[in-house]
């Protein structure tokens, strides 16, 4: 039978993560916004609490949340901040692969030290030539002695300035197309890791994206995840668990769009009578509700297909698709209830608009989300 | 040391509370239920007390409806060791609740080595249960605690009072410990902390259970009645130059007169 009833367990861990999103998250989102600087302490105090690595299983320390265990949480911590949030999600980006396609030895020795104290990761499969395209990988990995050997240049890479490890793609044999990616992973501090300056983002200040230069790293081959020529499948895999977490985050960023533009609606007085009494914002908040709760049940259903362990990339596609278009007209509408309230600073919603719109474009653009799912509708036809 | 925490579960304070059909207590069935936040400082300072004192344990003690278990859940998330529940409604009298606490913790078979718990609970605001429940037992009991160190059994205690000034208790063990909001900074539940709850042990008893019966209602709830509203505000306009002095000279005398605040 289907159940939308979360489990008092569910509702705890949603009630917990919006309590640290309300007071710890919000009342500083502004202040790193402008700062454009990661939020350490904050960071720093939700790993204690258990809030970020959702996606390690309890055997290596982990607290065993299931995939809809882990979008409850990443759609409150959303609604607290979605900079934040992204510095958090990422490190899920960038262990998935490693949970997905590591083997025990890996999974023991990578993902363990991410339980013990708060430890940054970074996920880097984009290039500056490569962003869409991403099987078009042109970073390289190639065997010498007992190690391999990685060259190349990764753009918008999250959490980069900070990375205690880096999983990276990179091909084996450029001719083998996607049969050469490989994925490897690499101690932050390895010798020929150069880090461009931090990228002056639109939105999602707070959190660190940079360009990170491969100079003849030498990494040892027992940390190639899977095998050699693995890599992409491996990315499809993660995408699949992260599409919907992202998704997740659009939601919760929207909810919080919606709440403020509700509250504003209904203390401002125009025409003699608050906003909300105004036919024409009553359609506007009713459809952000529609689209929102929309969005809300293809993210679970997402979610419900990765804890069935049937993961399902068209799913994934549209909760992906949907909530960040959806995030992305919430918030615009949101700023048109404030009216010039909602285009300063001094409301939040402002910032809101900016960070939406990193939704439709980071992991999979919403046209290439489309392009995905007519694939699979294609293909059964 | 056995440390005891009594905690109410109160209606959340954003509820918009009705009375329910006969009057004889508020609607229950749509609230979304909290832990009463003074008793959140109780919990934080048990939680305290046992780290500085190894091999204790805390058990908390709640006295109320079944329903929904959320206050006690909460405690257990942020790392009390055990719960015990009686079944009772949501508006005992003071005097039932302390009993009832008092026949609870006596059932447990540890004897209390020190009590904490809120210094009054949000929503009927009695002040009462703290000291009702320190006679009862027979021990002191100091409230509206904003500050308490502990040192192999004896408290030190500071407790506000009017103006501000703190008084200072010196209390031996056992005693009740009322907090007031300032003690500490509570915790979150964390998450592996809410993992963990529902495998602790949460102990549930009826009233009679714990030796209490109807006949010791002290007090009869009836005709509960939402407060009147508050009759509009008025507004004087003194943006015309001309009438500003007699806006002001009106405004002064309806303070004075009407409204009485000066
Ligand atoms: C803040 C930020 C953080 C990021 N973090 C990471 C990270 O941690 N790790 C990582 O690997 N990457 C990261 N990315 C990269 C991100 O995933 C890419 O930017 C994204 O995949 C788009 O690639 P691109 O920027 O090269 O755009 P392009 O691929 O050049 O696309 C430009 C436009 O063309 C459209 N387009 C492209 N191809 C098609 C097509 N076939 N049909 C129709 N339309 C098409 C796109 O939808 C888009 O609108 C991040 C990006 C940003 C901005």
């Amino acid at each position: 039978m289907i159940s939308f009833e979360l489990s008092t367990e569910q509702k705890e861990i949603h009630e917990m993560a919006m309590k640290f999103a309300k007071n710890e998250m919000m009342p500083k989102a502004m202040e790193y916004d402008e700062k454009a600087e990661m939020p350490m302490s904050i960071l720093q105090k939700a790993w204690e609490l258990g809030l970020v690595n959702t996606c390690i299983p309890a055997e290596y320390g982990g607290a065993g949340f299931t995939t809809q265990d882990a979008m409850i949480i990443t759609e409150a911590l959303a609604y607290g901040c979605l900079g934040m949030n992204t510095a958090i999600m990422a490190n899920d980006l960038a262990l998935l692969p490693i949970v997905i396609g590591g083997s025990e030895d890996q999974k023991k020795k990578f993902l363990t030290p991410f339980t013990e104290s708060y430890k940054i990761a970074a996920f880097c499969l984009t290039e500056p030539g490569n962003g869409s395209d991403a099987a078009g990988i042109k970073t390289t990995i190639k065997e010498d002695g007992e190690d391999f050997i990685v060259n190349g240049n990764k753009m918008w890479i999250t959490n980069a300035g900070y990375a205690d490890l880096f999983v990276v793609y990179g091909t084996y044999d450029a001719s083998l197309k996607h049969k050469g990616i490989t994925a490897i992973v690499i101690d932050g501090k390895a010798a020929g890791i150069e880090l461009g300056e931090k990228e002056n983002k639109m939105g999602h200040r707070c959190s660190d994206t940079r360009a990170v230069t491969f100079n003849n790293v030498r990494v040892p081959k027992e940390n190639i995840l899977g095998n050699v020529g693995e890599g992409w499948k491996i990315a499809m895999k993660t995408l699949n668990h992260s599409r919907p977490m992202v998704a997740s985050s659009a939601v919760g960023g929207a909810q919080c769009a919606m709440d403020h533009a509700v509250k504003y609606a209904g203390e401002r007085i125009q025409f003699g009578v608050p906003l909300a009494k105004h036919q024409a914002i009553q359609m506007m908040i009713a459809d952000m509700g529609i689209e929102i709760e929309a969005a809300r049940l293809l993210v679970q259903k997402a979610a419900w297909y990765l804890d069935q362990d049937k993961p399902n990339p068209e799913v994934s596609s549209y909760s992906k698709a949907k909530a960040a278009d959806m995030f992305m007209d919430v918030a615009s509408d949101a700023v048109q209830i404030f009216g010039g309230y909602g285009y300063s600073k001094e409301y939040p919603v402002e910032k809101i608009m900016r960070d939406a719109k990193l939704i439709q474009i980071y992991e999979g653009t919403s046209q290439i989300q489309r392009l995905v799912i007519a694939k699979e509708i294609f293909s059964r036809s | 040391m056995n440390i005891f925490v009594c905690i109410k579960q109160v209606p959340d304070t954003e509820t918009k509370i009705t009375p329910n059909g006969d009057g004889s207590y508020i609607e229950t069935s749509s609230i979304k239920w909290i832990m009463n936040p003074y008793d959140e400082f109780a919990v934080e300072q048990a939680l305290l007390t046992k780290a500085a004192n190894s091999g204790s344990t805390v058990t908390v003690v709640r006295v109320g409806g079944v329903k929904d278990t959320e206050a006690l859940r909460t405690a257990l998330a942020m790392g009390a060791d055990d719960a015990i529940l009686v079944e009772s409604g949501d508006n005992l009298d003071s005097y039932m609740t302390a009993k009832a606490l008092k026949g609870a913790i006596e059932k447990s078979g540890n004897t209390p080595d020190v009590i904490y718990t809120g210094k009054q609970a949000i929503d009927d605001d009695c002040l009462q249960v703290p000291q009702l429940l320190a006679q009862m037992l027979g021990l002191p009991s100091v409230s509206v605690v904003v500050e308490c160190s502990e040192e192999g059994g004896k408290f030190t205690l500071k407790r506000e009072v009017e103006g501000g000034a703190l008084e200072v208790y010196d209390v031996s063990s056992p005693a009740v410990i009322a907090c007031n909001k300032g003690l500490n900074t509570p915790r979150y539940a964390s998450l592996p902390g809410i993992m963990k709850a529902k495998r602790k042990p949460l102990a549930q008893h009826s009233l009679s259970d714990v030796g209490v019966a109807d006949s010791d209602a002290r007090v009869k709830y009836s005709n509960f009645q939402l407060p009147p509203e508050k009759p509009a505000g008025k507004s004087f306009d003194a943006m015309d130059e001309g009438n500003q002095a007699s806006v002001v000279s009106e405004v002064v005398k309806l303070l004075r007169e009407e409204a009485k605040v000066i």
